[in-house]
């Protein structure tokens, strides 16, 4: 994936060159006469600018987690984090969405009652899809991430699955052992001998001083010496099918939320699509004894696909930029690795951009982090674009099967 | 090749002359039907003789496609729609509630007006039914009831080398025999046509109306339409329908030579309608 992306960035260097060659010409040709040409002077400001953005482009870039120097920064677990949260997301949107749309435009109930709910649920519908994203933001937040409390706080969660708990001590030498606990709140009893972990994963024997053991001298000694009441914090470490409830500010959750916001757009434009495909179609279907799902199922849904793929492509185009909705759920710009898991906290590329675009300008130091906000908003438009024309080139081969 | 002669209900024996009796198959008394507070069809009486073609003929609104709906509950999806009074098949009460209407529709075939077929290929129009309706069916199985299903539709020999091309790209009259065929190969005991040949040229009707005389040997055929020719050539009864009500029924040749109601003669001599 990411090679493709690089291979799209070259197209930035062809007028760089020209410029170089442009301007070592004029250079050429002024550099007797006059020494100091403001013409080439402007040349030259140029000529930096498009350094400066090539400089940011490239492939350590797309690798490079975020820096405190705009030079060293990168976008890699931001870029990672976007493609997850929107696979994530079409994960769940696409079947609610067409499946919603289905329901309310194939099976309307005949039942006053009932067709008064799908009406209200119908408008409903169509004013959630002018809502601020933002608002999804707390609803998600709320919702998914907290859940409302109900299965404690997402530190402290009522369910977890496919996560180690360690507890984490500094020994007298200075260094970082691991002691493997079963339970986030269990406290293990420091005893003499017992094994412990490395941050290298190579196992140790503790040696615990008690208030009346000696002080061991050898520094060997001291790098797994604990005194026997010293308190060690807990680590969790996730296995990539880890859950939990409530979900907390995870990848899962910033996709559900993500979902929420697409799905009024999704749903009322797989209705219209839907809507599209002729009577006669629906009819011909039961005349010959379908029932309503096996019309669906076998008519409506595959004349209506390249119609309600177009309404996805455009809704996931959003997901994709979306910032508000995840700057509640996760607000994380500063993270040294893309998600390894569902449960995972992430960064995602708009509010990647958001952030270094918010940063002060340096004025003594040419290379700013609006230079990188700024390759960032092309890696990003290169993904918009990789996404959509995916999108677009399915819809064609569905097309071309119908007619 | 369809067969090239022009079915003539004078040149054939009609029911009387043969002597040969065909039992109802459906038959109707008191029917009514309404959509929401407007009455649609009042008290209507008719019955229809098995492996016959019946036609309904009638000015516009006169609600002979609403009994055509009627009769295989297509009519179920509309809202406000609601009937009352007798209308049966031999062992089915077709308005019950407790009738199942997907078994109903397999029984009674329905081809409308537009041709209709599916965004699919010609193969998979004609085994859309067959492959939900039956059994698993083997590969050779489906050819060969698609190849019996075009055959019977005077079809085959028109697309026998494109069977696997979209059905989109037949011409009107093909489409609308593709969708005859695709009602008769899901084995119905009646055929119900609602203007089948009001979008087609003359041609393509005249073969739609040979194939409806062709088929007349094992379906029973209801076919409502506008054009007194199509129903005076292709019909063995008529029932003549003006503002909901019957008003004349009876032999094809009776109705259009020796109508009994003055009205039934003003229509199908062109005074009014």
């Amino acid at each position: 994936m990411l090679s493709i992306f690089y291979q799209g960035l070259p197209a930035f260097n062809p007028p760089q060159d020209d410029i170089v060659a442009e301007l070592s010409e004029i250079e050429s040709k002024l550099a007797d006469v006059v020494p100091d040409s403001s013409e080439a002077r402007a040349l030259t400001a140029r000529e930096e600018e498009l350094q400066k953005l090539q400089a940011t482009i490239n492939k350590s870039f797309l690798s490079k987690p975020p820096a405190p120097g705009s030079r060293e920064a990168g976008i890699g677990p931001a870029l990672m984090g976007s493609i997850w949260v929107c696979v994530g997301c079409s994960v769940f949107f696409l079947p609610l969405g067409v499946g919603t749309a289905v329901f309310l435009e194939e099976f309307k109930p005949r039942n006053k009652f009932l067709r008064w709910l799908s009406d209200m649920l119908q408008l409903n519908i169509s004013n959630l899809a002018g809502v601020p994203s933002i608002v999804y933001g707390i609803l998600g937040m709320t919702v998914f991430a907290t859940m409302f409390g109900l299965f404690g706080s997402p530190n402290d969660p009522f369910f977890e699955l496919g996560t180690k708990f360690k507890r984490q001590y500094v020994t007298e030498g200075m260094q970082v052992v691991f002691v493997p606990v079963s339970e986030r709140d269990e406290v293990p009893t420091l005893s003499n001998g017992m094994t412990a972990l490395k941050s290298d994963g190579t196992e140790v024997k503790l040696n615990i001083i008690g208030d009346d053991d000696e002080f061991p001298e050898d520094d060997e000694t001291l790098n797994v010496s604990l005194l026997s009441d010293s308190e060690g914090g807990v680590v969790a470490e996730n296995a990539w099918y880890s859950f939990r409830l409530p979900f907390g500010r995870s990848v899962l959750a910033a996709s559900m939320t993500l979902m929420l916001v697409i799905l009024p757009v999704v749903i009322i434009s797989t209705q219209e699509a839907l809507r599209a495909v002729p009577t006669s179609l629906r009819q011909g279907a039961q005349g010959l004894g379908c029932t309503p799902w096996q019309t669906v199922r076998n008519v409506t849904l595959p004349a209506a696909i390249p119609g309600i793929m177009t309404g996805c492509i455009l809704s996931m185009s959003r997901a994709i930029g979306e910032a508000a909705p995840i700057l509640m759920i996760s607000g994380i710009v500063a993270i040294s690795m893309g998600p390894q898991h569902l449960m995972d906290d992430f960064s995602i590329l708009p509010l990647q951009i958001f952030y270094w675009a918010g940063q002060p300008v340096n004025e003594a130091d040419p290379h700013n982090f609006q230079h990188v906000a700024a390759g960032a908003i092309i890696v990003l438009l290169l993904v918009l674009f990789a996404f959509n024309s995916v999108a677009i080139l399915l819809r064609q081969i569905a097309q071309k099967q119908l007619s | 090749m369809p067969p090239k002669t022009k079915p003539k209900f004078l040149s054939r024996p009609s029911n009387s002359e043969s002597g040969q009796v065909h039992p109802n198959i459906i038959s109707m008394d008191n029917f009514c039907a309404w959509y929401g507070d407007f009455q649609a069809l009042h008290n209507l009486k008719l019955d229809i003789p098995e492996n016959r073609v019946t036609a309904f003929i009638g000015p516009s609104g006169c609600g002979k496609s609403t009994l055509l709906k009627w009769i295989n509950r297509m009519n179920d999806i509309v809202p406000g729609a609601r009937a009352s009074g007798k209308l049966v098949l031999p062992d089915i009460d077709i308005l019950s509630r407790s009738t199942d209407v997907v078994a109903l529709r397999r029984r009674i075939g329905i081809v409308f007006q537009k041709p209709n077929p599916f965004p699919k290929s010609i193969f998979d129009n004609i085994a859309f039914g067959p492959r939900l309706h039956f059994a698993k069916l083997s590969k050779s199985d489906l050819d060969d009831l698609v190849e019996w299903a075009l055959k019977k539709a005077a079809l085959w020999n028109e697309v026998k080398d494109r069977l696997n091309k979209s059905a989109l790209g037949l011409s009107g009259g093909q489409q609308q025999r593709l969708c005859i065929a695709r009602a008769i190969a899901v084995g119905p005991d009646i055929l119900l046509m609602d203007e089948p040949c009001s979008a087609l040229d003359p041609a393509s009707t005249a073969r739609i109306e040979d194939l409806i005389f062709e088929l007349r040997e094992q379906y029973s055929i209801v076919i409502v339409t506008h054009n007194m020719q199509q129903a005076a050539r292709c019909s063995d009864r008529t029932a003549f329908f003006f503002e909901g009500k019957i008003i004349e029924e009876g032999e094809t040749e009776d109705v259009f030579t020796r109508p009994k109601e003055q009205q039934t003669e003003d229509y199908v001599t062109g005074k009014f309608g």
